[in-house]
């Protein structure tokens, strides 16, 4: 049973949809990778899913359970995570208070986890009392990731997690998701760098104006060379 | 050394009172605008609610014979401070929660609160009148301390009054209180993570309600503090705190708006440039005449009394050209 499924999914701001029936399933062992042009509804998809915008057709079921339009307190408790592209730490806030505020819906000892992604994130360790805002932006990154895990997840969403990073940080960062991935947590993200993302996705989705184009393992894509002509670059 | 007890006494005591007084109404400011993103104009009005609330339980308890060797005011204000949360939490949810859930602007909440200012006031001045009252006019007596300065050569001592004291000691211990409230509990760090990205606190799944509520809750609590003891150092007046709610604002605003440590810092900055731009230096200055090359003034103060409400936007137009984001660099969008 897939952990995600969206069907035929229409939505928007308000305005013209943006989402013209977007299609995606995954499995909680896959990595998928949504690609796609500028203005395609990428992100969308993300925020449509996470309720942060009006579904007004279709349907998205998470783990067996409809969750359609369901806004983030009640979806993050249920095993969903979102990093969101850009202002996703606390800047005033010390790196372990970011990470706290991932775990905020849960009751229990959050110690263990803490220490997990500390091991992930070693140089997070050393800066846990240093303000969000002053580290780098790969650093921040690693904030992000960390806090959206602090609630053990079973599918993380990630809304362009490279967008911005220096190429060395953006391997280390592809590295870290391959890691949280094998550890048991589905990943559900968007990408820029669709070439390099594809390579390791299992799942992958090429979405043109609100609409799946292409939908396959992520090297079948890259080797599509019709998909490889449009949305690759050539 | 009687010009340095004068200085104590008209310049820090005064600065450290109204510095209190700012500090406290500026904190609940602060974290309004940090949760909900907009400026609460009718917190003097709570503030003024909240010690007649003091008032009216004090004054209870004074018709029944108590005595205390502390006020009256004093010994209930952690009741009164429930009473005005409770009535801060009671404005939020009819006015301010409907219009937020309906997607009001920030400038449309400003609004709403400038209504929620008149209608306070009004309520005061229906049930209590226009009048100014005094909590020491009946049984209880202000206690005053004359701390003698004679061993260090001065003939006058420094003076201050027993609510003075107590307010002291009551800031001291409600500004630590808040400082561990926000650093060590969650529902604290939730306020601060609020204040610093709403919407990320949104996908991180906390509670944002919860939040607000508890943000109104604290807001009320300090605005009563702090509108009791104001009251108990000057009197009580329907007009009370919504004659010093614009250096209230300046102190969250000067000390970066979100940031509760910036509106401490902010109403302390505020509260004591006001003392000394109305203070006479002349009296400081006068043993240094013999060696002056012109006459001291009978009144030499950086501005009249009367003036005194500008000091504080002196300051907050200062801040916003050099540090427009606060002293704490506060979210000021």
């Amino acid at each position: 049973m897939p952990i995600i499924e969206v069907k035929d999914v229409v939505g928007g701001y308000g305005g013209a949809p943006i989402l013209n029936g977007v299609n995606i399933a995954i499995e909680q062992s896959d990595i998928g990778v949504i690609v796609g042009p500028n203005g395609a509804g990428k992100s969308t998809t993300l925020k449509a899913i996470f309720g942060l915008l009006k579904i007004t057709g279709g349907s998205v079921v998470f783990d067996g359970e409809e969750i359609t339009n369901a806004l983030p307190d009640r979806l993050v408790p249920r095993g969903l995570s979102f990093v969101p592209q850009e202002k996703n730490v606390f800047t005033t806030m010390s790196v372990e208070e970011n990470l706290e505020m991932g775990a905020f819906i849960r009751r229990d000892d959050i110690s263990g986890t803490l220490e997990e992604i500390y091991t992930m994130f070693p140089v997070l360790k050393e800066k846990r009392r240093q303000p969000a805002g002053e580290l780098s932006g790969g650093q921040r990154q690693m904030v992000a990731m960390g806090r959206a895990l602090m609630s053990k997840p079973k599918l993380l969403m990630l809304d362009e997690p490279s967008a911005g990073l220096s190429p060395r940080y953006v391997l280390e960062i592809f590295e870290h998701i391959v890691t949280v991935n094998k550890a048991g947590v589905g990943i559900l993200m968007v990408e820029q760098n669709a070439r390099q993302a594809l390579a390791f996705a299992s799942r992958g989705f090429v979405l043109a104006q609100g609409k799946n184009r292409f939908t396959g393992t992520g090297p079948e894509l890259i080797a599509d060379p019709e998909v490889a002509k449009s949305f690759l670059g050539g | 050394m009687d010009e340095l007890v004068f200085f104590i006494n008209r310049g820090v005591i005064s600065g450290l009172i109204t510095g209190c007084v700012y500090a406290l109404g500026g904190v609940g400011i602060t974290l309004i605008f940090g949760t909900m993103r907009f400026a609460h104009f009718a917190h003097g009005d709570m503030m003024t609610m909240g010690a007649f609330i003091s008032f009216l339980i004090a004054g209870a308890l004074s018709a029944m014979g108590v005595v205390l060797p502390i006020p009256l005011a004093f010994a209930i204000m952690p009741i009164s401070m429930a009473l005005t949360a409770v009535a801060a939490l009671g404005i939020e949810r009819s006015f301010y929660a409907p219009l937020r859930d309906r997607g009001a602007k920030p400038v449309t909440m400003l609004i709403a609160s400038i209504g929620v200012t008149l209608m306070i006031q009004g309520l005061i001045r229906l049930i209590f009148g226009s009048g100014t009252r005094d909590f020491f006019g009946g049984t209880e007596v202000k206690e005053i301390f004359r701390i003698p300065t004679t061993m260090f050569g001065g003939t006058r001592p420094i003076v201050l009054t027993e609510p003075q004291v107590l307010m002291f000691i009551a800031t001291a211990i409600a500004v630590i209180g808040v400082h561990l409230f926000l650093s060590r509990s969650r529902l604290g760090k939730a306020m601060r993570a609020m204040a610093d990205n709403a919407d990320l606190a949104q996908v991180s799944g906390i509670n944002t309600k919860m939040v607000i509520t508890v943000t109104w809750l604290l807001g009320g609590a300090l605005a009563s503090m702090a509108g009791t003891m104001l009251s108990l150092d000057v009197n009580l007046r329907p007009d009370l705190a919504f004659n010093i709610i614009l250096p209230i604002v300046a102190a969250a605003v000067v000390g970066g708006l979100g940031s509760a440590y910036g509106a401490i810092v902010g109403g302390l900055l505020i509260g004591f440039t006001e003392a000394l731009a109305v203070f006479n230096w002349t009296a400081v200055l006068r043993p240094l005449q013999p060696y002056l090359p012109f006459d001291l003034p009978a009144n030499l103060a950086v501005v009249p009394t009367e003036y005194k409400i500008t000091v504080a936007f002196v300051i907050l137009v200062v801040t916003l050209l050099v540090r427009p984001t606060g002293i704490f660099k506060g979210a000021s969008t």
